[in-house]
């Protein structure tokens, strides 16, 4: 059960592009249609569950050596040799799955919730933090957890402001408002539906 | 020296980061709850900005083409890491409340990508000029932002209060004002840019 709140948590009450502001990049930038946004949604949270476990193994390492002030640096090129690596395999095994994320994967390497995400596992107070409930040890695989469910709530929220953004395209908008202001001015809406989900944990 | 100016006002107005380009939306929306983050969360950015578009254009003969995105992205996470070891040190207070975002100045595409729009292929000191200019219009923005919101929700500008202490108007410091004040912004930048 204190797993399951993990996900509700971090999919509905901390939603990671709404109530966090992690990733809004490909948020406003991907969510023309539906189906680029599920492509998207799949390729983050492929990407950001393997991201997380490689990195979380690789902080204990830069803990032991007494370097964490490398984390940035190492993190970072670290996700993108991973994009690249998860590319190229995708690329050999699956090339029905490649052909479905493959123009999504390049574009991930600079989604801030991937690096967000990776920093707040890293570190055992922060991850304690996001986790709900007092019974959630900050651990491998609640931090695992926690990144598939964030990946999850990203995908859900890109996924939906694509299917208002569908159907927005046919709405008469006022000039000045066209293009981006619109499309901000609904994720607040967004926004504010999820604010409503607050508490629930 | 017109070419050196025009370099510098392109990142203030023509192309402003943040109302013209709408680069970099993580952090223009999570920082500016008041008008203090919004700038600081602007210099800290306008710091890496300048130093990684400096170097990378002194390095920019010795790169390989191919390489070149993981070798400026090592020049930005190195900067960004000076900046987050010395906001840690210096002002505790301020790096706390951006907390997360610092690091993530590394993936702000602004950085990333003046440097590969502008500083590998032009000379250091037109760089650092770009450099500036971005930043500075990013921390107008921002502090811009940040100052509508603060007084919006909290009835202040800069800490300075200006309606009655009582007075709150949490949404706009949470999330969805964010989204929708600078939506506005937009709108009206849109609006005086046509003319």
């Amino acid at each position: 059960m204190a797993y399951f709140l993990i996900f509700i948590s971090a999919i509905f009450v901390n939603n990671i592009v709404l109530s966090q502001f992690l990733g809004i990049c490909p948020f406003l930038g991907v969510s023309k249609k539906i189906d680029t946004a599920l492509g998207m949604g799949a390729a983050v949270t492929f990407v950001l569950t393997v991201a997380t476990i490689v990195t979380y193994l690789l902080q204990i390492l830069l803990v032991k050596w007494g370097i964490e002030f490398l984390q940035t640096i190492v993190f970072i090129l670290v996700i993108a040799a991973l994009v690249q690596m998860i590319e190229i395999i995708l690329k050999k095994v699956s090339p029905a799955l490649y052909q479905a994320l493959g123009v999504f994967l390049p574009l991930i390497t600079t989604n801030c919730c991937i690096l967000g995400v990776a920093i707040i596992v890293a570190d055992p107070e922060q991850l304690a933090g996001k986790l709900p409930g007092e019974a959630l040890a900050a651990n491998l695989l609640t931090g695992t957890l926690f990144a598939f469910a964030t990946a999850i709530g990203f995908a859900l929220a890109l996924v939906l402001f694509a299917g208002i953004r569908e159907q927005l395209a046919l709405a008469k908008v006022p000039k000045g408002m066209q293009g981006t202001p619109i499309a901000l001015l609904t994720a607040g809406l967004l926004a504010m539906a999820f604010m409503g989900f607050s508490g629930v944990v | 020296m017109s070419n050196a100016f025009k370099t510098f006002t392109n990142g203030l107005l023509k192309e402003n980061p943040t109302f013209v380009l709408v680069l970099g939306m993580c952090p223009t929306l999570a920082t500016t709850t008041s008008a203090i983050n919004g700038m600081s969360m602007g210099l800290a950015t306008m710091f890496v900005l300048v130093c990684s578009n400096v170097v990378i254009s002194m390095l920019k003969n010795l790169i390989p083409d191919k390489v070149r995105i993981p070798a400026f992205i090592v020049v930005i996470a190195s900067f960004v890491t000076l900046v987050q070891l010395a906001m840690q040190a210096y002002v505790p207070a301020i790096y706390d409340v951006l907390g997360l975002f610092i690091p993530l100045i590394v993936v702000n595409c602004i950085v990333l990508g003046r440097a590969e729009a502008f500083a590998a292929k032009n000379n250091v000191g037109l760089s650092a000029l770009d450099g500036l200019g971005m930043g500075l219009g990013f921390t107008m923005a921002l502090t811009l932002l940040g100052a509508i919101r603060e007084f919006l929700g909290a009835g202040s500008i800069f800490g300075f209060q200006i309606y009655p202490e009582n007075y709150v108007n949490l949404i706009f410091v949470l999330a969805p004002g964010a989204f929708i004040a600078l939506a506005y912004l937009l709108a009206i930048m849109n609006k005086l840019q046509k003319k």
